[in-house]
C-alpha cells in the first residue's frame, strides 16, 4: 500500500503503459511531478482521450518514450510546446488516434472482448497510420464498412479524484471516463483530496460516481493533487499558471526553469498547499 | 448548444464519451469544426503542416462523418490555410459550409467543389485562396448583423464564451 504520491509513483516502472485524462478531468499532477523526480523513462502515455499538461511535463523532463493520443495541447494557453517540440524534432514517437476510437478500444477491454466496432474515421489519413486498426464489411449487412479498433489494455491508470474512503473506493462524480480507464488498466493508482469516513457505495447519491475497490490497486492523498488544473465543486483550473508555463515551456531553458522552481524546488508561494482555490 | 469543456454546465454524466455517443446515434444536429489546413475537397487538417506538429485529429473524424450538418470554419483566410489538398486528412466528409473571416462558401456535394456565396467586404478573395471554387459573375456581400443579433452575440453569447475561453472574450469582446 502506499500512503504518499511518491509511494505511487515508485509503483509505476520505466516503460510502463499508462493511462492519463484530459487537463480538464482531474489528472494526479502531484504523482506526475514526483515520476520527474525520480526520472522516469520510457513511459508510453495514452491519452483517453487526449492530453495536456502532465503528458508536455513528462515528455519535456525525458520520461517518454511513445504516446497514442487524439490531441496533445494545453487548452487556450495553446500547444504543448515540449510535445510539439519533440515530435518536429523526431524524439517522440507519436501514435494520432480520435477520441471515440480511445474510449472505443478501453470500452472493448472493459467488456472482455478483443475489439469493437466504431463508425465515421474512414476517410481520415489516420486509419492508413494504423495497422492495428482494420476496416471490415458489417456482417449484418451489404456494402457497409465499418472500423474495427483492438482493445487496448493500460498497464497504469492514474488519476486524482475528490474523495476516498476506507472501504477503499474513490469518487469522481461525472468524470466517468476516469472509471472506464479505471476498468481497462491492469492497476489503477488514484491521489485524491480527502479521506471519508466509511463506505461510499452505501450512500445511494454517492454511489454512481464513485470507482468501485475492485478497481483500485493503490491510493495516496494529495491535498490540491490535481494543481494547476482544477477539482470541481473545490478549486478551478489556474489559468495564469498555464499561461506562465506556455511562456516558458516554448524554449528548453525555460521549461528546466520551469522544472526548477515548481518541480525539483516548488516556490513557497506557488505551492499546491497554498495557491488560492 | 454545448461547448466542448464547459467548467459548468456541463450537460454529461458519462464522460467525455458520452458526447460522441450522443453524436453516433444522430442526436447532434450541428458541429463547427476548424483546421489548420482546410482544402478544396473538404477534408480538414489538424495534424501536421509544413514541418509543424499541431495538437492532432481530436474527435474530428468521427463528429465530421456522423453529424448531419457539420460548418467548417476558420478565420484566417489565406493560401497557407486554404490549401488544394491538406497535408494530413485528419477528417473529411460532407460540409454544409465554410466560413472564414473573408467569405462564405457552401458545398456542392454533387461536384464535391466549393462554391463562394458571399465576401464580407467588396474584394477579390481568389488570389488569397489555395483552392479552386465556383463563384456568381457576381459576388454578393454577407449581409452584416443586425442590431439585435449584435446584442446577442455581445451580450449572453460573449458571457457564455468568457466563461470557458477568459482570453478569447477578453481579445474579441474586451471582457474581463
Amino acid at each position: 500500500m502506499a500512503e504518499r504520491p511518491d509511494e505511487l509513483a515508485a509503483l509505476i516502472g520505466d516503460g510502463a503503459l499508462v493511462a492519463m485524462p484530459p487537463d480538464y478531468s482531474m489528472p494526479a499532477m502531484e504523482v506526475i511531478r514526483c515520476l520527474i523526480r525520480k526520472k522516469s523513462k520510457g513511459l508510453r502515455l495514452l491519452g483517453v482521450p487526449v492530453l495536456g499538461l502532465g503528458a508536455d511535463l513528462l515528455i519535456g523532463a525525458g520520461c517518454v518514450a511513445e504516446v497514442e493520443s487524439s490531441a496533445v495541447s494545453l487548452g487556450e494557453a495553446g500547444l504543448a510546446p515540449r510535445f510539439t517540440d519533440a515530435v518536429e524534432k523526431n524524439l517522440l514517437k507519436v501514435t494520432d488516434a480520435t477520441c471515440p476510437a480511445i474510449h472505443t478500444a478501453l470500452q472493448a477491454t472493459e467488456k472482455g472482448v478483443p475489439f469493437m466496432p466504431l463508425r465515421g474515421v474512414l476517410g481520415s489519413d489516420l486509419v492508413g497510420n494504423r495497422n492495428d486498426w482494420k476496416v471490415a464489411e458489417n456482417p449484418f449487412s451489404e456494402n457497409d464498412k465499418i472500423l474495427l479498433i483492438p482493445a487496448i489494455s493500460p498497464d497504469i491508470a492514474l488519476f486524482h479524484a475528490r474523495w476516498a474512503d476506507e472501504a477503499g473506493n474513490v469518487w469522481v462524480g461525472r468524470r466517468r471516463e476516469l472509471a472506464t480507464i479505471a476498468h481497462a488498466a491492469v492497476k489503477t493508482f488514484v491521489t485524491y483530496e480527502e479521506l471519508r469516513k466509511g463506505d461510499m457505495l452505501e450512500d445511494e447519491l454517492l454511489a454512481p460516481g464513485v470507482v468501485s475497490s475492485i478497481y483500485v490497486s493503490a491510493t495516496a492523498q494529495a491535498q490540491r493533487g490535481a494543481w494547476p488544473l482544477g477539482v470541481a465543486d473545490l478549486y478551478g483550473i489556474d489559468d495564469a499558471h498555464l499561461a506562465l508555463y506556455a511562456r516558458l515551456a516554448k524554449t528548453r531553458e525555460g521549461f528546466q526553469r520551469y522544472l526548477d522552481d515548481f518541480v525539483f524546488t516548488p516556490k513557497k508561494n506557488s505551492s499546491p498547499a497554498s495557491s488560492p482555490a | 448548444m454545448s461547448l466542448l469543456h464547459k467548467r459548468k454546465g456541463n450537460p454529461f454524466t458519462e464522460g467525455s464519451r458520452e458526447l460522441f455517443d450522443l453524436a453516433g446515434q444522430g442526436r447532434i444536429d450541428v458541429f463547427f469544426l476548424g483546421g489548420a489546413q482546410i482544402d478544396g475537397e473538404g477534408s480538414i487538417n489538424l495534424v501536421r503542416a509544413e514541418g509543424r506538429r499541431f495538437p492532432g485529429s481530436f474527435g474530428s473524424a468521427f463528429m465530421y462523418a456522423v453529424v448531419g450538418r457539420t460548418i467548417l470554419f476558420r478565420e484566417e483566410h489565406s493560401r497557407r490555410t486554404l490549401v488544394p489538398r491538406v497535408e494530413f486528412v485528419s477528417a473529411r466528409g460532407e460540409p454544409a459550409a465554410l466560413l472564414t473571416g473573408k467569405a462564405l462558401f457552401s458545398w456542392q456535394k454533387d461536384k464535391r467543389r466549393f462554391r463562394l456565396e458571399s465576401t464580407h467586404e467588396k474584394e477579390d478573395i481568389r488570389e488569397q485562396t489555395g483552392f479552386d471554387y465556383d463563384a456568381p459573375s457576381q459576388i454578393p456581400l454577407t449581409p452584416p448583423p443586425t442590431a439585435k443579433e449584435l446584442d446577442l452575440l455581445r451580450g449572453p453569447v460573449a458571457r457564455a464564451i468568457a466563461a470557458d475561453y477568459p482570453d478569447f472574450a477578453r481579445r474579441v469582446w474586451g471582457l474581463d
